[in-house]
């Protein structure tokens, strides 16, 4: 427990760092909001007030407390271009992000453990060749492709699912696939090959001389120590998906987090770009925490410790 | 079928075919346990011992096979039967432990339930409750101090010496006629080594049942077996009663075990008394595999292989030497 709330209180400097990296890399870029926010066609002296309102004639450091002590309640500023809290719309966005995210790596998970168990235990023969062959595929071909893949195919051709998404769970179907193939790819690659490496240990044969058919020495000997690894990979993984998540976003038209980060770089909205950044560390901090609590769940050697 | 032997093991040949030649590892080997006896199984590092073993449970992997040869549990031929079938009798007839007591349990899963599953594998789901009092009670009987708390124990929160005292209880728990031990107390220290054995040793008076104990050590072998078998480079060079293969040594690399027994525990894999090294068993030399370190090799022992000959009661070699050396001692 004391273990957990250190984790936790490490997080502070982290996020205190994010913030101060998004904004000074925001004021550095190119382009001043007051005039991408009015356009061309207005006088100085709208453009002093709106400078003004927007804290924009203080100090650097000052208009950085200023925004670091918003954040602590929970202000994260008003979007330039939606003309609303930031915070509203990612609160609003978020569940769709997170519901895409998670069907992305149940897809992944669900899919990449059972291919790589098939294929651990048929090593060398025709179907580990073909679900190698797959996840060799799954890892190398980027998002868009298989997204755009899969909306020919079971949209266009097929008409089964929705080309773009509103939300809903059977909208997000596709998107998850193309999503999750990725991963699906190397959670597959990663059970494969810790489960060999797992099947080559002593308490392996111990199962064995015990009288333990190979099926049963597989579920109840191997499995458990072949997945301490590809569970740590699966966490991580939770956290590209989110970066995952953006593209994806964009192909489908979700409306989650990653389509209200491009809108926001597009539009030079900086509050919206800080939120939905400083948002997406958070939940990645937040998933590298959930996969440790997880490990030591699983692995009692790292429980004792703690 | 009506022999004193628990385990006959005829003219086995047990090979590994891989991509850069095959390995021989056990390469006509014959060996009985006679019931009721403790038997040992002894020779350098590598020249076959644990796969001898293996064979008998069925445990030899790709790219390693059984080629020939027979191996007979109580009279039941071994080799040749189906797994599901092989696997009702590891851990009910006969049990194996291991040399490394770390790496033999299964480090996610509390030892109790290791255990309790050798029960279940055989006789089926029992109620838990039930098959914790029978472990503790073997966890008792082998020594196990405080069972109850060690039965929700991980194998790291257990010392070496307790991790295998879990092992002869997840052996012994079904009551096997035949126990094959493989370097059981080699990654021990010495009085840890010294009760391990003689707890092996009383289990087997109390239970009547057999064993066959692996060990590179002659200080193991002359504290517990009754009979023993020199294993070298794939084969069996002598057999002996064991006061018999002390006092009458036949073959010269037996004699080179024994003037390596370790007097003060040193590394006990390290012979200095024998020169050279096992061969590679991919290249193993003609003749008497043992000729190029041996001292008294002829350009006989080059060109053939020397039969098993009997040099005392009991007591066999497979030497060119052996019968001249017992005719003159
Ligand atoms: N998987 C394997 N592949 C190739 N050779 C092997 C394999 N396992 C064992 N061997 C060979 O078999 C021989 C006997 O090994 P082993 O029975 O383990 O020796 P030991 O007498 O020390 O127990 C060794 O020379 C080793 O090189
Ligand atoms: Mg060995």
């Amino acid at each position: 427990m004391k273990a957990v709330l250190k984790r936790i209180a490490s997080m502070i400097p982290v996020l205190i760092g994010v913030m101060l990296l998004t904004f000074i890399l925001l004021r550095i870029v190119p382009g001043d909001p007051v005039s991408i926010l009015l356009g061309e066609h207005y006088s100085q002296e709208t453009i002093d007030r709106l400078t003004r309102a927007m804290n924009l004639d203080k100090p650097l450091w000052e208009q950085f407390i200023s925004y670091v002590l918003g954040v602590f309640r929970g202000n994260l500023g008003v979007s330039y271009t939606l003309k609303r809290p930031v915070t509203a719309l990612i609160l609003e966005a978020f569940p769709n992000t997170l519901k895409l995210a998670l069907m992305g790596a149940a897809f992944a998970w669900i899919v990449g453990i059972l291919a790589g168990i098939i294929a651990a235990v048929t090593q060398n023969k025709a179907p580990d060749h073909i679900f190698m062959g797959f996840s060799l595929a799954g890892v190398s071909v980027p998002i868009f492709m298989s997204a755009l893949f899969l909306q020919y195919v079971f949209s266009y051709r097929l008409k089964l699912l929705p080309l773009t998404s509103d939300g809903s769970a059977v909208s997000l179907i596709l998107p998850a696939v193309a999503l999750g193939w990725n991963s699906a790819g190397s959670v597959a690659r990663m059970t494969r090959s810790s489960l060999i490496d797992v099947m080559e240990a002593d308490y392996i044969d111990t199962a064995r001389a015990k009288g333990l058919l190979r099926t049963a020495v597989i579920l109840k000997h191997a499995l458990k120590n072949a997945l301490l690894p590809v569970i740590t990979m699966m966490a991580l993984q939770l956290s590209s998906m989110m970066s995952g998540a953006v593209i994806t976003e964009s192909v489908f038209s979700v409306p989650g987090i990653g389509r209200l980060a491009t809108q926001s770089i597009m539009n030079r909205d900086m509050p919206l770009l800080q939120g939905t950044i400083l948002f997406t560390t958070v939940l990645v901090i937040l998933g590298n925490l959930a996969a440790d609590l997880l490990y030591s769940v699983v692995d009692p050697r790292i429980r004792n410790e703690g | 079928m009506g022999s004193g032997n628990i385990l006959e093991i005829r003219d086995l040949h047990t090979s590994f075919f891989t991509d850069s030649g095959v390995v021989h590892a056990v390469n006509g080997v014959d060996l009985d346990v006679p019931k009721g006896k403790i038997t040992g199984l002894v020779g350098e590092s590598g020249c076959g011992k644990s796969i001898t073993a293996k064979s008998v449970m069925g445990l030899v992997r790709y790219p390693g096979r059984i080629e020939s040869g027979s191996i007979r549990l109580d009279g039941q031929e071994l080799t040749g039967l189906k797994e599901k079938e092989l696997r009702k009798l590891c851990g009910q007839e006969v049990s194996m432990i291991f040399q490394e007591p770390m790496t033999s349990l299964n480090p996610v899963l509390k030892v109790g339930r290791q255990v309790a599953e050798a029960l279940r594998v055989h006789r089926g789901a029992t109620s838990k409750a039930e098959e914790k009092q029978e472990v503790i009670r073997i966890f008792e009987k082998v020594g196990i101090p405080e069972p109850e708390q060690r039965f929700t124990a991980y194998p790291h929160e257990l010392s070496g010496g307790l991790r295998q005292r879990v092992m002869i209880a997840m052996a012994m728990i079904m009551n096997p006629k035949l126990l094959i031990a493989d370097e059981p107390t080699t990654a021990l220290d010495v009085t840890v080594e010294a009760q391990i054995l003689r707890l092996m040793k009383n289990l087997c008076g109390e239970n009547g049942m057999s064993v066959l104990i692996i060990t590179h050590n002659m200080g193991v072998v002359a504290e517990i077996c009754d009979e023993v078998y020199v294993m070298y480079a794939g084969r069996i060079v002598e057999k002996a009663p064991v006061f018999s293969l002390f006092d009458e040594t036949a073959h010269p690399y037996t004699k080179g075990l024994l003037a390596s027994i370790p007097r003060i525990s040193g590394n006990p894999e390290y012979l200095s008394t024998i020169p050279g090294v096992v061969p590679n068993m991919k290249y193993l030399p003609t003749g008497c595999a043992f000729h190029n370190r041996c001292p008294l090799a002829s350009e006989k022992c080059v060109r053939e292989v020397p039969e098993m000959v009997e040099t005392g009661e009991g007591h066999f070699c497979r030497c060119h030497l052996a019968k001249a050396q017992t005719a003159r001692g």
